[in-house]
């Protein structure tokens, strides 16, 4: 019978036998009253003959039971003694698989949650958004937008969203939210429910400032509002604006790219009072992203067939504002491929690497557990000469095997959970939404205690021919002191393949720690030193119109008076900030029909006051700066940078004096040329890059660069608090980031950051093992030779040709390994120099680092063999044989 | 099988492993029979020599059943008793004369070691 048929028969066979032992027990009872006993006697008499009852029926009950489950507990009970004798071992092997798993089970956990976890929205399998057939972005204009959802019959129905920065206040207290700005049909088209109120429809849309409800997330809603019911109805005020508070959203609702959660939802008719984009200009593409479920039976190419025909007519209907518009069809998660590409890159880096560990630690465990097996070869051939199976002998160490994957998974599982749960609270840019809820769920675990026991199973099954081939009556005769091979054997290869691996991970760590490094001193156009920032909008202030520029010009007295400032500069924006200047369109002073696909090249375009210069480092190079005569009443001027020089005139000296075009028609000529910098992104090329005269193109966006006196040392945060407070003396009312020059930066840095700081973890990781490893193999060769070496101090040795027997082998492995590793991790690294600026293998200190850590890892890992192999005493040991 | 392995009883104490299971066989390749008979039949034949608690033999049936060397079917007996009556499987046959020759090697084996001087067997 098989086992799961007896599982559904037991009841039967149960009921059969307590029906059949209580007739027995008449039947007895029966013959002695018939042999004339009383009743009562009879019964007794019978109960007492059959014994007891309770204990026979359980032992024929028994019989049906799993006998492999009571030898599995058997066999389990047996493995943790044997591990409990030997708490080196065990205590090296978990910790090895804990690091490995946890490693992986982090990773994954961050797979799982940028590319695995759909969007919060119903039937996210239909959802696709709108992205543009020839670069990695989505921006559309509103009008384009509108073109779009009225004409296309592929969708059901198209939403468009764009994200922007306001003030809300609710009564005396403004403060800073984030909020997406979204067409009115945005939460009926993705079919969600308010979960409290209602949300804004289609219908609630008439034209610019026609709407002004906002929607709170539920999570911002829990933390401003306490989860107040009555919040439904309530006016607040939304950069001075009133709007009505409809709902709020679905707790798991956090908007439509992932990780970014804005705090709340506005109708996008309402762009213009929230200094977004203009709803009327066809060439103004400031919505940042259109998506929407494609209808049952409409595959993504008929889409975007569909699309492109819109496109094209929109093109050839407004040839003046729309360049080329073609689409491709991608998630909206990680906004398509702009974002979702590099992440699946790092990602699947990132995967490989800890790959990398797991085969590590399992050739790690696998040596152990060799290692192991050799010492304790006596025991089997004992158990195998006394009539144990082989099998059950194997099975024995396949439970040990498993018992150590779960210890070190399980341990591995937990730390992991915690460094996830800090990076979930982790917030990375500061100033902006960006939640990463990575989050363990399930499937994390379900991966992890299967890769724990898929190595398990790995490194259990190395001594598996060891034991095979054992020869109980050879190993018994012979004793411990088996030769010891001199070619290479499984174990000293996969030592070598682990100390390869290990010198890749310390080798591209230490790549990307230099890079980083370097980018953060390299000179990017502008200095970083003594700069501090004092950024607002004065249209968040209520200043507009002509207001902007007098009020910025009094900011700017304001700080320049203050003690300790060399000089300030006014900017619109930064280059490498975020929001880091707005991309133009520039046509060549010959161009005259100013259609997009006529335009030379797109250049940076930054407002600055003349003193710009100075206070942010940036050099000019020839021609003359702006000045404050540069105002709305004289000819428009630039000062461009050298690769705009290059590219539009060929040369700096013919850039000089001449002119080009914008989309507007303006004729613009080049006063001054300045040096290239970076402007977007560290890894950048050069790029073309402008700077207006800001009077000449007043902008409510206000950064204030004030650059302190030399040689005077103050704490950034006091000078912090002195601007902020001169500031205030302007305008109580001003909503002011005051902070240093490096602070913006830190998002373009976060992917170079994040890359190092990963791969450092790895590296050390890497290290740990090697350690272990290493150490692992010297303390084994040490005490299988402890005979010979005693002899030979007998004989006279020296300390150091002691050393030299004991740890040589070790040491030459090391090496082979660590070389291997090295070339490895420098043909791997070019791979990281599109991540990490700068990141170069041929770096001498690179080099010389990755040799020195791996000489120290040896020379750690040996010191305790090292030692032991050097106080042998040979008497005793002589003595115990 | 582990089950094999563990102590008997103390009633059982003098029986070797399978002894029972063996007697059991046989008595059923004469002739099937319920427990009950079972018990009386074992004890008229070894004379009472062996005193096997009743109790005892459901075990011993069980494991039989378990490896399909007897089978079981529910019936009524002559004197009109519900009895549930054991019969040898052709398998319970073979394994029978395995153990049965085997025993009586090893019973040579003992009776030798024994008893050097009268060496024989009957």
């Amino acid at each position: 019978m098989n086992w799961i048929a007896s599982i559904f028969h037991r009841g039967k066979l149960y009921n059969d036998l307590s029906e059949e032992i209580r007739l027995h027990i008449d039947e007895r009872a029966e013959q002695l009253i018939g042999e004339g006993m009383s009743r009562e006697e009879a019964g007794r008499r019978a109960r007492l003959a059959f014994g007891n009852r309770a204990v026979q029926e359980e032992r024929s009950r028994e019989v049906w039971q799993w006998p492999t489950l009571e030898s599995i507990v058997a066999d389990v009970r047996l493995a943790l003694r044997q591990l409990r004798r030997s708490p080196g071992f065990t205590m090296a092997a978990i910790l090895t698989l804990a690091l490995a798993i946890g490693a992986n089970a982090v990773v994954f956990s961050v797979l799982n949650a940028f590319l695995l976890r759909p969007l919060h929205v119903p039937h996210v399998e239909t959802l696709y958004a709108l992205h543009h057939g020839y670069d990695l972005t989505a921006n559309q204009s509103y009008p384009s937008y509108v073109d779009l959802r009225d004409r296309n019959r592929s969708f059901d129905g198209l939403v468009a969203y764009d994200v922007s920065a306001a003030v809300l206040d609710t009564g005396n207290n403004p403060s800073s939210v984030w909020t997406e700005d979204v067409s009115g049909n945005y939460f009926d088209a993705l079919g969600l429910q308010p979960y409290l109120g209602r949300f804004f429809h289609a219908g609630d849309e008439h034209g610019p400032n026609s709407a002004p409800y906002i929607v709170l997330t539920y999570d911002y809603w829990h933390t401003h509002f306490q989860d107040d019911r009555g919040v439904v109805g309530r006016v607040v005020q939304v950069n001075k604006h009133p709007f009505t508070i409809l709902g709020v959203a679905p707790a798991e609702f956090n908007g439509t790219l992932l990780f970014f959660n804005p705090e709340c939802f506005v109708p996008l008719v309402e762009d213009p009072f929230l200094g977004g984009g203009d709803l009327n200009a066809r060439g103004n593409d400031f919505i940042f992203e259109t998506l929407g479920h494609l209808k049952p039976g409409v595959t993504p190419a008929q889409a975007e067939a569909e699309l492109n025909s819109i496109g094209a007519s929109i093109q050839k209907t407004y040839p003046k504002d729309v360049g080329k518009m073609t689409f491709a069809l991608k998630r909206p998660n990680l906004y398509g491929d702009f974002l979702g590409r590099p992440v699946r890159a790092f990602i699947a880096g990132l995967m490989l690497l800890t790959g990398l560990i797991l085969l590590a630690a399992c050739a790690n465990l696998g040596s152990l557990f060799a290692a192991r097996a050799a010492d304790r070869s006596r025991e089997v051939a004992l158990r195998l000469a006394l009539g144990s199976s082989r099998k059950r002998i194997l099975r024995g160490l396949f439970t040990e095997a498993i018992m150590i994957s779960l210890a070190g998974g399980g341990i591995g599982l937990l730390g992991s959970v915690v460094l996830l749960r800090a990076l979930s609270a982790w917030q990375p840019l500061p100033g902006f939404p960006i939640h990463l809820a990575v989050n363990p769920d399930a499937k994390v675990y379900v991966v992890a205690v299967l890769l724990a026991l898929a190595s398990g199973l790995l490194f259990g099954a190395v001594p598996v021919r060891q034991v095979l081939r054992t020869n109980p009556y050879e190993v018994v005769k012979a004793g411990t002191g088996s030769a010891a091979g001199k070619r290479m054997n499984a174990r000293d290869v996969l030592l070598v393949v682990q100390i390869a691996i290990c010198a890749v991970l310390v080798t591209s760590s230490l790549v990307a720690v230099r890079g980083l490094v370097r980018s953060l001193h390299a000179h990017f156009g502008f200095d970083v030193a003594h700069i501090m920032l004092a950024e607002t909008d004065l249209g968040m202030a209520g200043y507009s119109g002509d207001r902007a520029p007098l009020m910025q010009k009094q900011m700017v007295e304001a700080v320049k008076a203050l003690p300790g400032v060399e000089s300030v500069g006014l900017a619109d924006s930064l280059p490498l900030a975020v929001n880091g200047g707005s991309s133009s369109q520039i046509f060549t002073d010959a161009t005259t029909d100013l259609r997009p696909s006529n335009a030379m090249t797109n250049a940076i375009a930054y407002d600055i006051s003349p003193e710009y210069f100075h206070a942010a480092g940036t050099t000019l190079l020839s021609g003359r700066n702006l000045t404050e005569h540069d105002d709305k009443n004289s000819p428009r001027v630039a000062v461009v940078n050298l690769e705009f020089a290059r590219k539009i005139f060929g040369s700096p000296a013919s850039a000089l004096g001449g002119y080009f075009k914008m989309k507007n028609g303006t004729r613009i000529q080049v006063v001054g040329i300045a040096e290239n910098g970076k402007y977007a992104s560290l890894t950048e090329d050069p790029q073309p890059a402008t700077f207006f005269p800001i009077l000449q193109a007043p902008n409510t966006s206000t950064i204030l660069v004030v650059r302190e006196q030399p040689g005077l040392d103050t704490e950034a945060f006091q000078i912090g608090a002195t601007i902020r407070n001169a500031l205030h003396r302007v305008d109580s009312g001003l909503q002011v980031t005051v902070e240093t020059r490096d602070k913006p930066m830190e998002s373009t840095l976060f992917g170079p950051r994040i890359a190092t700081i990963a791969l450092g973890v790895l590296g050390v990781m890497g290290a740990m093992l090697s350690i272990t490893g290493i150490f692992g193999m010297a303390a084994n060769s040490v005490s299988k030779r402890l005979k010979e070496l005693g002899i030979r101090v007998a004989l006279g040795a020296q300390r150091k040709e002691i050393l030299q027997a004991a740890l040589g082998r070790a040491f030459k492995l090391l090496a082979i390994g660590s070389a291997a590793g090295l070339v490895l991790g420098l043909l791997a690294t070019k791979v990281l120099a599109f991540i990490v600026y700068q990141a170069t293998p041929r770096d001498p200190l690179v080099l010389a680092g990755v040799v020195l850590a791996m000489a120290a890892l040896g020379l750690l890992a040996t010191w305790i063999p090292a030692q032991r192999a050097l106080s042998v005493n040979p008497l005793v040991l002589l003595r115990e044989e | 099988m582990p089950e094999v392995n563990k102590p008997m009883t103390d009633s059982t104490r003098d029986l070797f492993p399978g002894a029972l299971e063996m007697m059991i066989l046989e008595s059923l390749r004469r002739q099937p029979s319920h427990g009950y008979a079972l018990v009386q039949h074992i004890q008229q034949r070894s004379k009472n020599l062996l005193q096997v608690e009743e109790g005892s033999l459901y075990p011993a049936l069980q494991r039989l059943l378990k490896s399909k060397l007897v089978k079981a079917e529910w019936g009524v007996s002559s004197t009109n008793r519900r009895i549930r009556t054991y019969q040898i499987t052709a398998a319970g046959l073979r394994h029978l004369e395995q153990q049965v020759s085997s025993f009586e090697r090893m019973f040579e084996g003992i009776a030798l070691v024994l008893n050097p001087g009268k060496a024989t067997t009957n």
